[in-house]
């Protein structure tokens, strides 16, 4: 055997591992937590909203619901944040600037989530306490940081599918006698649309699975939440705060958690897939 | 080169005033004089051809006359480019209105990834919040001066990118006529099509042409000598020879002209 022949194989073998992990660990996923679904029931799983795990009650309505509403939060405040900075760094700002800003605004993604949770904790949940009242630890808490933490993937993704669009667009746009604005506004957001619908799932993605912030900044309470000062528990959150200490019924109930977290993430990924491709 | 006998020939031989008048136009790129001392006057509703080997400055002068030499940067212009007596690059023009007085129809067929419709109402919609019928009547108006109405007022939803190049570029027209503009700017239209098309848009801009003031960059001499009333010849940045098409492919006046258009340059 040739060597050119042995390193194709065992890159093959690399990649095979990798792939086969990562249906081992959805196979391992299922395999734990559809019992605890088959035994309570789907719906009496997703819509109940009492969960008691000692007392044998898994319902993690509640949970579901915070999860979509935090990360609603995020949405509401990170996509027009993220979608106007990009804009600006795509459009209105010379080359060298977006050279060096882009950059940097993609290194905030690499920071810790925990570093995130701890400037919530010390530095956003008393403003929220103080200000608006309620515990602090919040729903609002955990939309306001979440918000941030999706930025770098809403504005680097919007900026790569704004600066893909062909410069004759814009050139034909102010031939017509089209503003700047007018021009980004009429011609190059449309045109760029599937890249920034793909950039918000990608972000709703990174938000619905975030973890270590949202347990830190969120206030944990499981219950459906009646305003946005009071304190939730997601589902991510749920997973990390009792796989301690859970055992039997219990412990599958968490990795039947894990199958729901699994099937949103899965679908989210494959409309930003499906969206993306349709160009 | 003002002292060049060509040059001294040309303000003998073309009219002073025109609704385009340029006068001592000089334009540089940075530190690179793209366009020297040029002085001209395009006539109202005439047909001019622009010609010249590549890289001689046709589309920088074509695209002085509606200011889209702006977007570049480090572009640095002198002299005096008068539309209607007026100079476009005194401080207080009016872009806009510059703009849709002056349209200007790319080399590439470029409509905008919306529908057809979309795209011939774009111009309109951005002036002001048209009636809905008023657009409507406007779309019909210009997609039928290109004749492109009769093809495509079934599928006016329907995405433009979907056209061929031709019905492409006869959009990017109408789009064009659609501001209602003066003159009409044609920068090499015809390059992407076929020459049955290219006959075709050429029968169009002789339809126009009763409407409109038509400049038109060409590499295509017969199309020049075909369409145009008035032919320009530039070369390395200077506009050689203005003049009546017919003199100037008969009779040019000076060699390197004579030399361009007998195919020396190539
Ligand atoms: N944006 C720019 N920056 C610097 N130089 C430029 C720029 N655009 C054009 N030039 C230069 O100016 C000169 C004239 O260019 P222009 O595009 O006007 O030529 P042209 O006659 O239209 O050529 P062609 O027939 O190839 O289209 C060329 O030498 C070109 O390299
Ligand atoms: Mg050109």
């Amino acid at each position: 055997m040739d060597k050119g022949k042995f390193v194709e194989r065992v890159l093959f073998l690399l990649a095979l591992s990798s792939i086969s992990s990562l249906v081992i660990i959805t196979i391992f996923i299922f395999e734990e937590g559809l019992p605890l679904i088959m035994h309570t029931g789907l719906k009496d799983f997703i819509f109940s909203t009492h969960w008691a795990p000692t007392k044998g009650f898994f319902g993690i309505g509640a949970m579901i619901v915070s999860s979509l509403l935090v990360t609603l939060g995020a949405m509401v405040l990170g996509v027009p944040l993220g979608l106007a900075c990009a804009i600006v760094l795509a459009e209105f700002c010379s080359e060298r600037v977006r050279r060096l800003l882009k950059p940097t605004l993609e290194l905030l993604a690499g920071i810790p989530s925990v570093v995130y949770g701890f400037l919530g904790v010390i530095w956003l949940v008393p403003l929220i306490r103080d200000h608006l009242g309620g515990p602090g630890l919040s729903l609002l808490a955990a939309s306001v940081i979440l918000g941030i933490m999706i930025l770098p993937t809403v504005i680097s993704i919007s900026i790569d599918a704004l600066t893909a669009v062909p410069d004759v667009y814009r050139d034909g746009s102010i031939a017509l006698g089209a503003t700047e604005w007018q021009t980004v506004r009429r011609v190059v957001l449309p045109a760029a649309s599937s890249g920034i619908i793909t950039a918000v799932i990608l972000g709703m993605g990174r938000a619905i699975g975030e973890t270590m912030a949202v347990i830190m900044v969120a206030g944990n309470a499981i219950k459906l939440p009646s305003s946005v000062l009071e304190p939730v528990r997601t589902l991510t959150s749920n997973i990390a705060l009792e796989l301690g200490y859970a055992a039997g019924r219990h412990r599958e109930a968490l990795f039947a958690t894990g199958i729901v977290l699994f099937v949103i993430i899965m679908v989210l990924n494959l409309s930003a897939t499906l969206i993306a491709r349709r160009r | 080169m003002t002292t060049s006998p060509a040059d001294s020939d040309n303000s003998l031989q073309c009219p002073l005033e025109g609704i385009i008048t340029l006068r001592g136009l000089n334009l540089y790129y940075g530190d690179f004089h793209a366009l020297k001392e040029v002085h001209a006057a395009f006539q109202q509703q005439t047909i001019t051809a622009l010609i010249g080997p590549s890289g001689c400055g046709k589309s920088t002068l074509l695209r002085t006359f509606n200011r889209m030499n702006d977007l570049i940067p480090g572009v640095r212009i002198t002299g005096e480019v008068l539309i209607d007596g007026k100079d476009i690059y005194a401080p207080e023009t009016d872009l806009t209105h510059l703009r849709k007085k002056v349209g200007l129809v790319f080399q590439r067929p470029n409509p905008f990834p919306l529908s057809i419709y979309d795209n011939v109402v774009y111009g309109p919609r951005l002036h002001g919040r048209p009636a809905r019928r008023e657009l409507e009547d406007l779309a019909e108006h210009s997609l039928a001066a290109v004749q492109l109405w009769d093809e495509v007022k079934d599928r006016l939803k329907t995405p433009a990118l979907a056209l061929t190049e031709e019905q492409q570029q006869r959009l990017c027209i109408a789009r064009v006529l659609a501001v209602e503009p003066e003159i009409l700017l044609m920068d090499e239209p015809c390059s992407a099509l076929d020459p049955l098309a290219t006959l075709r848009i050429e029968e169009l801009m002789r339809e126009l042409k009763k409407l409109y003031t038509i400049i038109i960059v060409t590499h295509n001499m017969q199309q020049a000598a075909r369409v145009s009333d008035d032919t320009g010849f530039m070369y390395l940045g200077e506009l050689i020879e203005f003049g009546e098409t017919g003199q100037i492919f008969t009779r040019p006046r000076d060699e390197k002209t004579e030399d361009y258009i007998t195919g020396k340059y190539g």
